[in-house]
C-alpha cells in the first residue's frame, strides 16, 4: 500500500503582498475589528495555559472578550514554558552591535535552514521589542547591569548579544509575568478558567470550530463547552519519543484531534535535538533535563582524541583533548545552533570517543571560563544549573566536566497555519509550539519564548478579531448533533481503553515507541530505517489496543487513562512523522537524512525538489494521508548552504 | 537499594484514608524519587491494584507541580531540592520511608497524595500583578532598576508555587508564598501604583481561603526549594502595616 497521496497545493497563506516591512502592518490595518460592545458577545476557547496560552487568554479578556481557559495541570502557572531557561530573543540593539530587525529575521530563516515563511518570521522580528515592553512593564525581573538596564548575553546561531535572560529561569518568569495578567482577568471574572481539564475532541460545526469535549481529570466528567472560536496553544509533541525535556504531561492530543477533524499538519518530521542535556543513567529514566544552550557562552565542548580513553577528564592533557566545534567551526565556535551542535556529538561518540558510562556524553567543560573569570562569576551566571547537575549526577561541574548528550527538546512542526495563526478548520487558530509556523527546520535558542508570547500578545488578538468580525455565526450548543457525536466519541473511546484490560502498561508501551523513534526518526534517519519504524509503530499500536491494561474505571482520577489516551494519538503521529520524513530526500536542519550529506558530513539541502511546507491531511487511521504542499519563496534571505564554520 | 514504603492511600475526598505498606526492591540510587514511584506504579498496575496517583510534571524542579511529605520533611531531606529532583542516592538501603500529601486546611486532598492547591491561585487573581495591558507598556529602558532591587525581587519570583511552606507550617499558613509575590512586585518601580492595595488584596484573600496566620515559626523558608528568604514576610508586614494605615486616612482608597 502506498504511504500516501499528493493533494492540491497551498495556493493562498493570507500574507499581505508588498515589501516584507510593511506586511504586518498592512494586515493590521486591513483586519476588520469587533466593537467593543459586541465583544462581550463573543466567547473564545483557549486550549492551555503556557506561554502562547496565557498571554492569549489574557489579552483577549482584557479586550472584552469573553474566554474559556483550560489546562491539564492544577494551575495555569505550571504549564511547560515555565521550564524554558536560557532566554528571550529581541532586536533591541540595547548593545549597538549591528542587531536589528532585518538581522534578527535573517537570522531566524537561516537557523531555520530556509525552511520557514519569510512573512511570518518577519512580523515575530518585529514584534520581539514589543515583547521585552511588555514583559518589563508586568515586573519580569530581567538581568540587569549595574546601571538599571537591562542585560543580554549571546545564543547559538547569532553572532549579536539579543538574549535578554532573568538567570537560567527566563521562561518561568515570563510564564509567571502571563499568568499573572491571566490571574488578574479571571478575578475580574472575563476568564473562566478551567484546571484539570483536558481536551479530548474538537466539535466541528458546518466546517468551522465551534467547540471542544473535555474531560475533568478530577470527576471524570465528560462536557461540551461551546464558542466563536477555538485556539490550540497546547505545545509540541516531543513526548513522542518518551524520553524528552518535555514535562511528563505534555502531549499531543489536542491537535491530533484537531487533525483527525480537518487541520493540516505540517512538516511533523522536524524535531529538535537538543546538545546539551544530561546523559541518560539507565532503563528507569523517565526523563530528560535540559542544560541550558547558555551554557555554551562559556563551556568547551570536548572529547578525548583517542578513542577509548576512560582517563579522568582533569587527567586528560590539552594536547589530548579535541575541542571539535572550535575545530570544525571556527567562527561560530562553541555557539553552533543546536542541529549542528547535536549531530556533531553524535559523530564523534559514533566514533568511539564518548565519555561516561554509557559513552553517550561529551564533555562541556568550564575549567577555562572558571580561570577567566573566576567562581563567582559563574555562580552568578549559572548557579542554578551547575546546582541541579550536581542533584541528578551527584558530580560537582565547578570541578568535573558536565557530562551532556544531545535529547529531544522542541517540535518545529506543528498545526499547519497561515498567515493569521488560522488553521485549515476556519475558527480553529494555533498559538504557539503547537502550529508550525516560524522556525522552519530547526529553532534557534531563545526563540521558543518569543515566538510563544509573540502570537498570544500580539498577532493572534489581531488576527482573530478580524475572523470574529465576519460573523455572527449561528447559535449553536452542546445539543448540535456534530457535538453530541463528538462527546460520543470521547465516551467510546475511554471505554475501549478501559476496557481491553491486558497485561502490559501503558509506560511500557510509549517507552518501547519511544525506542522506534529515537532509533529511526531522531538524529539521522534513513530510507531503510524509516520503513522498518512505521511497520513497527503499527504493529505496536495493533498490540497496544490489544494488550494494554488501564487499571480502575473513568470515575475520578484515573492517570493511567490519561496517559492511554495520549499515548494512543502518539502512535498516530509517530507514523505520520515517519512519513513525512521518508517522504523528504534531502537533510535540512533537525532533519538529517543519511542519504543526503555533503562530503563533510553536513545537511544536503534539495531547494529544487523540497523547499515546501509539507502539510498533511487525515483520512483515516492506517490509511494514506494526503500531502499538500505550500511552496516556499525567498525574495529577502536568499538559500545558501548554511554555514557556521 | 531494598526499600519499605509506607504510602498514604485516600480513594477520594471523602474517604478517610490509610497508610500502606510496598516493599519496593532493586531501586537503583540514579533513580529520582518519582522513578521510584513510577516502579512500583507499574508493579502494581500488573498486579491489578490500583497505582498511587501523585502529581507531578516537568520533573526539573520547576513547575511546582510534585509535592510529597516524604519522612515528615517537605519536599524530602535534601535542602533545596523538589521531590522530583531528589535521588535516591539520598537514602540507604532497607529504609522504610513515608510518604504522605500536604496537610493542611487550604489544600484538601483530592485522591492519595494529589491535593487540591488552588488557593494559591486566588491569592495571586487578588492582587499578585502589576495591572499592564498588552500594548500598553512603555519603553522597557524608560525606568532603570538597581541592579540590588533586580536581583533581589528574582530572588522571590523564583517560588514556584509548590505548597511546601504551607505543608510545613505548623498553622498552614501561606504567608511565605504570598510574601514573595509581594516582595518581587515592591521592589519594582512598576510595581509601585499598587504596591497597598495589592498586600490588602492578596493577604485577605490568603485569609479567606484557610490558610492560618504566621507567627514566625519559619519552618517554610527550611523546606522552601527555591530558598525564598523569611525576611519577605518581615516586608510583607510592613507594607500590610503602611497600607492599612492608608485605607484608615486616604479617601478613595
Amino acid at each position: 500500500m502506498e504511504l500516501f497521496t499528493e493533494g492540491e497545493p497551498i495556493a493562498d497563506t493570507k500574507a499581505p503582498d508588498g515589501p516584507v516591512e510593511k506586511r504586518w502592518e498592512t494586515r493590521r490595518f486591513e483586519a476588520k475589528l469587533v466593537n467593543p460592545a459586541n465583544r462581550r458577545k463573543l466567547t473564545v476557547i483557549v486550549v492551555g495555559t503556557g506561554l502562547a496560552g496565557g498571554s492569549a487568554a489574557a489579552t483577549l479578556a482584557e479586550q472584552g472578550y469573553r474566554v474559556r481557559s483550560y489546562c491539564y495541570q492544577d494551575s495555569p502557572r505550571r504549564a511547560h514554558s515555565i521550564a524554558a531557561q536560557g532566554g528571550i530573543n529581541a532586536a533591541k540593539n540595547y548593545r549597538n552591535d549591528g542587531d536589528s530587525v532585518h538581522r534578527l529575521f535573517y537570522d531566524t530563516v537561516k537557523g531555520g535552514d530556509f525552511r520557514s515563511r519569510e512573512s511570518n518570521v518577519h512580523r515575530l522580528a518585529e514584534v520581539s521589542v514589543n515583547i521585552i515592553d511588555q514583559c518589563v512593564a508586568q515586573g519580569v525581573p530581567f538581568a540587569r547591569e549595574y546601571g538599571g538596564l537591562l542585560d543580554t548575553r549571546s545564543f547559538g546561531g547569532a553572532q549579536v548579544q539579543r538574549t535578554f535572560y532573568a538567570r537560567g529561569q527566563t521562561g518561568q518568569q515570563l510564564l509567571l509575568g502571563a499568568y499573572q495578567a491571566l490571574e488578574r482577568q479571571i478575578g475580574l471574572g472575563n476568564v473562566e478558567m478551567h484546571t484539570r481539564h483536558e481536551m479530548l475532541e474538537l466539535v466541528v460545526v458546518d466546517g468551522r470550530a465551534r467547540g471542544i469535549v473535555v474531560r475533568d481529570m478530577v470527576t471524570g466528567e465528560i462536557s461540551t463547552e461551546m464558542a466563536d472560536a477555538v485556539v490550540l496553544a497546547s505545545g509540541g509533541y516531543g513526548n513522542v519519543f518518551y524520553l524528552s525535556t518535555n514535562a511528563k504531561g505534555c502531549n499531543v492530543t489536542a491537535s491530533w484531534r484537531a487533525h483527525r477533524k480537518g487541520a493540516y499538519f505540517a512538516n511533523p518530521c522536524y524535531t529538535q535535538i537538543h546538545p546539551t542535556c544530561i546523559p541518560v543513567s539507565g532503563d528507569h529514566q523517565s526523563k530528560l533535563t535540559l542544560m541550558s544552550e547558555s551554557l555554551r557562552n562559556d563551556g568547551r565542548v570536548w572529547v578525548p582524541k583517542a578513542k577509548g580513553d576512560d582517563r579522568d577528564p582533569r587527567q586528560i592533557p590539552e594536547d589530548e583533548r579535541d575541542y571539535y566545534l572550535e575545530r570544525i567551526y571556527p567562527s561560530f565556535g562553541n555557539l553552533v545552533p543546536r542541529d549542528i551542535a547535536s549531530r556533531a556529538a553524535k559523530n564523534v561518540c559514533d566514533e568511539g570517543r564518548g565519555v561516561g558510562p554509557t559513552k553517550l556524553g561529551v564533555y562541556l567543560d568550564f575549567a577555562d571560563a572558571i580561570e577567566r573569570l573566576g567562581r563567582k562569576a559563574i555562580e552568578a551566571k549559572y548557579g542554578n544549573l551547575f546546582e541541579m547537575y550536581e542533584r541528578i549526577t551527584g558530580e560537582d561541574p565547578y570541578r568535573v566536566p558536565m557530562r551532556i548528550y544531545p535529547a529531544v527538546h522542541y517540535t518545529m512542526g506543528g498545526l499547519w497555519v497561515d498567515y493569521d495563526l488560522q488553521s485549515t478548520i476556519p475558527g480553529l487558530f494555533v498559538i504557539g509550539e503547537a502550529n508550525f509556523s516560524d522556525h522552519g527546520a530547526n529553532r534557534l535558542g531563545a526563540s521558543a519564548l518569543m515566538q510563544g508570547l509573540a502570537d498570544g500578545y500580539f498577532v493572534l488578538p489581531t488576527t482573530i478579531a478580524h475572523y470574529l468580525a465576519s460573523g455572527p455565526l449561528d447559535k449553536v450548543d452542546a445539543s448540535h448533533p456534530a457535538a453530541v457525536q463528538a462527546r460520543r466519541d470521547v465516551e467510546d473511546r475511554i471505554a475501549r481503553l478501559l476496557a481491553v484490560n491486558g497485561d502490559r502498561t501503558v509506560d511500557s508501551f510509549h517507552r518501547e515507541l519511544g525506542q522506534i523513534m529515537w532509533e529511526h526518526c531522531g538524529m539521522e534517519r534513513s530510507e531503510a530505517g524509516l520503513r522498518k519504524a512505521i511497520d513497527e509503530i503499527r504493529a505496536l499500536r495493533e498490540q497496544f489496543w490489544q494488550r494494554v491494561r488501564v487499571p480502575g474505571d473513568g470515575e475520578g482520577l484515573n492517570q493511567s487513562l490519561e496517559k492511554a489516551g495520549r499515548v494512543a494519538d502518539f502512535f498516530e503521529l509517530a507514523e505520520l512523522m515517519c512519513i513525512d520524513a521518508l517522504h523528504r530526500e534531502e537533510s535540512c536542519g533537525g532533519h538529517f537524512r543519511a542519504e543526503h550529506q555533503t562530503p563533510d558530513g553536513e545537511a544536503q539541502r534539495d531547494d529544487d525538489r523540497f523547499a515546501y511546507v509539507a502539510a498533511w491531511e487525515f483520512t483515516a487511521t492506517g490509511e494514506p494521508a494526503v500531502l499538500h504542499k505550500e511552496d516556499l519563496k525567498f525574495e529577502y534571505v536568499h538559500p545558501t548552504q548554511r554555514s557556521y564554520k | 537499594m531494598n526499600l519499605t514504603l509506607r504510602i498514604w492511600r485516600q480513594s477520594g475526598p471523602q474517604d478517610k484514608g490509610r497508610m500502606v505498606t510496598y516493599p519496593v526492591d532493586d531501586v537503583s540510587p540514579d533513580m529520582s524519587f518519582l522513578e521510584m514511584l513510577d516502579v512500583l506504579n507499574e508493579r502494581l498496575i500488573l498486579a491489578g491494584e490500583e497505582p498511587v496517583a501523585f502529581d507531578h510534571d516537568c520533573r526539573e524542579g520547576i513547575c511546582g507541580m510534585c509535592g510529597l511529605m516524604i519522612n515528615g520533611d517537605a519536599h524530602g531531606p535534601q535542602r533545596g531540592t523538589t521531590a522530583c529532583q531528589l535521588h535516591m542516592r539520598q537514602f540507604k538501603d532497607g529504609e522504610t520511608i513515608d510518604i504522605e500529601p500536604w496537610r493542611a486546611r487550604a489544600f484538601p486532598v483530592i485522591k492519595d497524595l494529589v491535593v487540591n492547591r488552588s488557593a494559591f491561585d486566588k491569592i495571586i487573581a487578588a492582587g499578585g500583578y502589576i495591572t499592564a495591558p498588552t500594548g500598553s507598556a512603555p519603553e522597557a529602558h524608560a525606568a532603570p532598576v538597581a541592579k540590588a532591587n533586580a536581583d533581589a525581587a528574582f530572588e522571590s519570583a523564583a517560588c514556584i508555587g509548590c505548597g511546601a511552606c504551607v505543608a510545613a507550617c505548623p498553622n498552614g499558613s501561606g504567608m511565605l508564598f504570598t510574601a514573595a509575590k509581594v516582595t518581587q512586585l515592591s521592589l519594582l518601580p512598576q510595581g509601585q501604583p499598587e504596591r497597598y492595595t495589592r498586600v490588602i488584596g492578596m493577604v485577605d484573600a490568603h485569609d479567606e481561603a484557610g490558610f492560618g496566620g504566621c507567627t514566625n515559626a519559619g519552618e517554610c523558608t527550611a523546606v522552601c526549594p527555591k530558598g525564598i528568604p523569611l525576611n519577605t514576610i518581615g516586608r510583607l508586614n510592613r507594607d500590610y502595616l503602611t497600607a492599612t494605615a492608608k485605607r484608615g486616612d486616604t479617601p478613595g482608597s
